[in-house]
C-alpha cells in the first residue's frame, strides 16, 4: 500500500520561480537556470512512493536537494508546484490548521543534529509533541517513559540533554518522535553527526526498532553504506533529481547511469549480496528413514561428497558425509541417524555474504539456508559466493 | 551653494507638533501624570511607613536569596546602612521606587514590542534605526517635551527615562528570539506547535538569558537618567546631587554619588545572577 506519494515536486529558491519553472519545463540545467534567473532549484521535478511499513532512504551528496524534499513532505519548506499524498490526502492543499495536525498526528521528525530543547529534561523534550495536542500530563509522561524505553534510555528522565553523549542525545530525538506514535518518521540525516562506531550501533538499533513497530520510514543520508544497510528502497538524487530509484540490490547491479556507477563503484558488494542472492537449489536430500547406503548412493548420483538430512516436513536435521557413510555401511548399521552431524551451520535468506565468508573458512561443510522454521530453502558452497562476485564485475 | 539655502525650520516643525500635542491631549497626559503620581508617591510612604532596618534587611536578603552569595547580601546591608547613616535613606527610596517604576513601565512595553520586533521582519527593519536615533539623542532632551505633557515631577522623569532606557529591553529580547537554533524552531514546527505554542514554549524560554541582560541594561540606564531627571524635579537622590552642584558642594554631592553607585551594584548584581541562572 502506498502511504506517501510524491508527484512532479519542485522547489525554487528565489523571487521569481515562475521563470525558473518555465527553463525547468525546457529541460535547463541547474546551473544553467541560476545563471539566467538568479533563481536556485531546490528540487527540479520528483516523483516517487513510500510503500507502507518500509524505509525508504533518500540518498544524495549535500547539494542533491535531499534535506529539501524531505522538508517538503511536512512542508517545513514550502514545495513551489507538484503534489505530495499522505495517506492519499493531499498534504500540499491543505490548511495550516490540518497541516498541524497532520504534523502533530502522522509525523515524527527526527534531526541531524538532534535540536533537543536545552531547557527542557529529556522527558519533557519526549513530551513535547503531545504537550502541544494538550494530552493530559499523566497520560503524556506515561508515553513519554515507555518511548524512552523503547530507545533504551530508561532512568535517565531527568537529565538535562547536554548531560548526555551524542549517541544518546538523538535517542531522545528518536523518543521524541515516536512518542506521538506517528505513522512515519522523517530522519533528516539522523545519524551522521554521530562517529562511526555509534552510527553503525544506531542503524542496528533502528532496524531492530523497526521490526518491532513497523513505521514507514524516509531517512535521509549521504553516506551509501548506510543507505544499503537499512534501506527496502533508495531513492538515489543528484542536483534535484532522481537519478535512479530502486532497491539497493537493484542499484549496486545495474546502475542506471554512469553517476550511480561511478557512486556505488567503492561499495563492498559482500555487504549487499544476500545468502538468497547466491544459494543454489538443494537437488537431492537425505531422509531420517534412510538407510546409509541408500544414502550414500544418492550422493554418487548427483556428484556431491556431503547431503542434508530433513524430515518429513522439510525441515532440517543436520549433514552425512560421504565417508561416514561408508564408514557406517562397513559396521553394518541400518539407519542414518548415528552419523548426521547436527552442528551444520545454518543462515537465513537475507544474510549478507560478508558475514557467510568467515563461517564457511570455519568449517567444510557447504551452508544450509534455512527460513524461520527452519525448512530448508538452498544451500551455499564457496564457489557460489566467488561467482556471484564475479559475475557482477562483468555486468 | 548650500549657503544659500536657508536654515530649515526643523525646530519651529517640533514646536508645531509638540504645540499641538500639547493642546489636544495634554488633558489625558495631565490626568494620568496625576494618577501615577500619586501611586508612586503612595509607594513611596509605604516603604518609608516601616523603620529603615527592616526594608535594608529585607532588601539585602533578597539580594542573597537570588544571588545565593553571601558577598552580595553582606554588601547590600552594609552599603544600605551607610546610605541610611548618611541621612540619604528617604532619597534612596525615591530613587528606588522610580527606578523601580521607570523599570516596570519599559520592560512592559519594551518585551512585546521585541517579540513583535523579532518574529515580523518588516517590523524590525523600522524600528531599529528608531532604537539607534532613541539612544544616542542626548538624555536631556527627553525632558523638555515631557514637561508639558506631565508636569514637573517624578512622572515627567519617569517618561525620559522610559524613552530612554527602552531600547536595551526591545534589541535584546528581539536578539534572544532571533538567536535560538532554526533547528530548534523547525523541530518546534515540526511537531505541529502553533505560533504561541513555539513562542511560550521554545523561544521565549531559549532568549531568558539575553532577555535578562536587557533588564539590567534598562535598570542602568533608568538609574544614570534618574539623577538627570532631578533637573526637573524627580527628587531622589539625584536631587541631592542636584543641589550639591548648584550649591558646590563637593563632599555632599559625593555622598548622593555614593548612594547612587550602591543601589546601582546591588541591582545590577541582582539581575546578573537572575540572567545567568537560568539553563543549565
Amino acid at each position: 500500500m502506498i502511504k506517501i506519494k510524491v508527484e512532479n515536486l519542485v522547489k525554487v529558491f528565489g523571487n521569481q520561480p515562475e521563470a525558473a519553472m518555465k527553463l525547468l519545463a525546457q529541460g535547463f540545467t541547474k546551473e544553467q537556470i541560476l545563471e539566467k534567473t538568479k533563481q536556485a532549484i531546490g528540487i527540479g521535478g520528483v516523483s516517487f512512493d513510500v510503500h507502507e511499513g518500509e524505509i525508504l532512504v533518500i540518498m544524495g551528496l549535500s547539494g542533491s536537494g535531499k534535506s529539501t524534499l524531505i522538508r517538503c513532505l511536512n512542508r517545513l519548506i514550502e514545495p513551489t508546484s507538484g503534489k505530495i499524498y499522505i495517506d492519499e490526502l493531499e498534504v500540499t492543499a491543505m490548511t495550516l490548521k490540518e497541516l498541524r495536525e497532520l504534523r502533530q498526528k502522522k509525523l515524527g521528525m527526527v534531526f541531524q543534529r538532534f535540536a533537543l530543547f536545552p531547557h527542557k529534561t529529556v522527558q519533557q523534550n519526549v513530551e513535547y509533541g503531545l504537550e502541544i495536542q494538550d494530552v493530559e500530563p499523566g497520560l503524556r509522561a506515561q508515553k513519554a517513559v515507555s518511548s524512552l524505553e523503547l530507545v533504551g534510555l530508561k532512568g535517565w528522565e531527568s537529565n538535562y540533554p547536554s548531560q548526555l553523549s551524542g549517541g544518546m542525545q538523538q535517542r531522545v530525538g528518536l523518543a521524541r518522535a515516536l512518542a506521538i506514535d506517528p505513522d512515519i518518521l522523517l530522519m533528516d540525516e539522523a545519524f551522521s553527526a554521530l562517529d562511526p562506531l555509534i552510527k553503525r550501533e544506531m542503524q542496528d538499533e533502528l532496524l531492530a526498532l523497526q521490526n518491532r513497530v513497523k513505521k514507514t520510514i524516509v531517512f535521509i543520508t549521504h553516506d551509501l553504506d548506510e543507505a544499503i544497510k537499512i534501506g527496502d528502497r533508495i531513492v538515489l538524487m543528484k542536483d534535484g533529481l532522481v537519478v535512479q530509484q530502486g532497491t539497493p540490490e537493484d542499484i549496486l547491479t545495474n546502475p542506471a547511469t554512469e553517476y550511480v556507477e561511478k557512486f556505488v563503484e567503492n561499495v563492498d558488494i559482500s555487504k549487499v549480496l544476500t545468502a538468497q542472492r547466491v544459494m543454489r537449489n538443494v537437488g537431492t536430500v537425505a531422509y531420517l528413514k534412510d538407510g546409509p547406503r541408500t544414502v550414500l548412493r544418492k550422493m554418487q548420483d548427483a556428484g556431491i561428497s556431503s547431503i542434508f538430512v530433513v524430515n518429513n516436513d522439510y525441515m532440517i536435521q543436520g549433514i552425512v558425509m560421504a565417508e561416514d557413510a561408508a564408514a557406517a555401511i562397513e559396521r553394518g548399521e541400518k539407519s542414518v541417524s548415528e552419523i548426521i552431524r547436527r552442528d551444520t551451520p545454518q543462515v537465513v535468506p537475507g544474510t549478507p555474504i560478508s558475514e557467510l565468508y568467515t563461517m564457511m573458512s570455519n568449517g567444510s561443510y557447504p551452508l544450509a539456508v534455512v527460513d524461520d522454521d527452519s525448512k530448508l530453502l538452498g544451500v551455499i558452497i564457496k564457489g557460489s559466493i566467488i561467482a556471484a562476485l564475479a559475475g557482477r564485475s562483468e555486468s | 551653494m548650500l549657503l544659500f539655502i536657508p536654515k530649515l525650520p526643523l525646530d519651529k516643525g517640533i514646536e508645531a507638533i509638540i504645540d499641538f500635542l500639547t493642546t489636544n491631549i495634554s488633558f489625558i497626559t495631565k490626568a494620568i501624570s496625576r494618577v501615577t503620581e500619586g501611586g508612586i508617591e503612595a509607594f513611596i510612604s509605604f516603604l518609608l511607613y516601616f523603620p529603615p532596618w527592616l526594608i535594608i534587611i529585607l532588601i539585602a536578603l533578597v539580594a542573597f536569596l537570588i544571588t545565593r552569595s553571601r558577598g552580595i547580601g553582606i554588601f547590600s546591608l552594609i552599603g544600605l546602612l551607610l546610605i541610611w547613616n548618611l541621612g540619604l535613606w528617604t532619597a534612596t527610596v525615591t530613587t528606588i521606587s522610580l527606578v523601580l517604576f521607570a523599570t516596570f513601565i519599559t520592560i512592559m512595553l519594551g518585551i512585546p514590542l521585541g517579540i513583535v520586533a523579532a518574529l515580523y521582519e518588516g517590523f524590525y527593519k523600522v524600528i531599529m534605526p528608531i532604537l539607534d536615533f532613541m539612544q544616542t539623542m542626548p538624555a536631556f532632551v527627553y525632558l523638555i517635551p515631557a514637561i508639558p505633557f506631565f508636569g514637573l515631577g517624578p512622572v515627567s522623569a519617569a517618561f525620559a527615562t522610559v524613552i530612554f532606557a527602552m531600547p536595551p529591553s526591545i534589541r535584546l529580547t528581539a536578539l534572544g528570539i532571533r538567536q535560538v537554533p532554526v533547528e530548534l524552531i523547525e523541530a518546534a514546527d515540526a511537531f505541529g506547535s502553533t505560533r504561541m505554542q513555539k513562542l511560550f514554549k521554545v523561544q521565549l524560554p531559549l532568549a531568558t538569558q539575553t532577555m535578562m541582560a536587557g533588564v539590567n541594561q534598562t535598570i542602568m540606564l533608568s538609574l544614570s537618567m534618574v539623577v538627570i531627571a532631578a533637573m526637573i524635579g524627580a527628587g531622589g537622590l539625584g536631587g541631592e546631587v542636584w543641589k550639591a552642584i548648584q550649591r558646590l558642594k563637593t563632599g555632599m554631592g559625593f555622598e548622593a554619588g555614593l548612594g547612587v553607585v550602591i543601589i546601582a551594584i546591588i541591582f545590577d548584581r541582582i539581575t546578573q545572577k537572575a540572567a545567568g541562572r537560568k539553563n543549565t
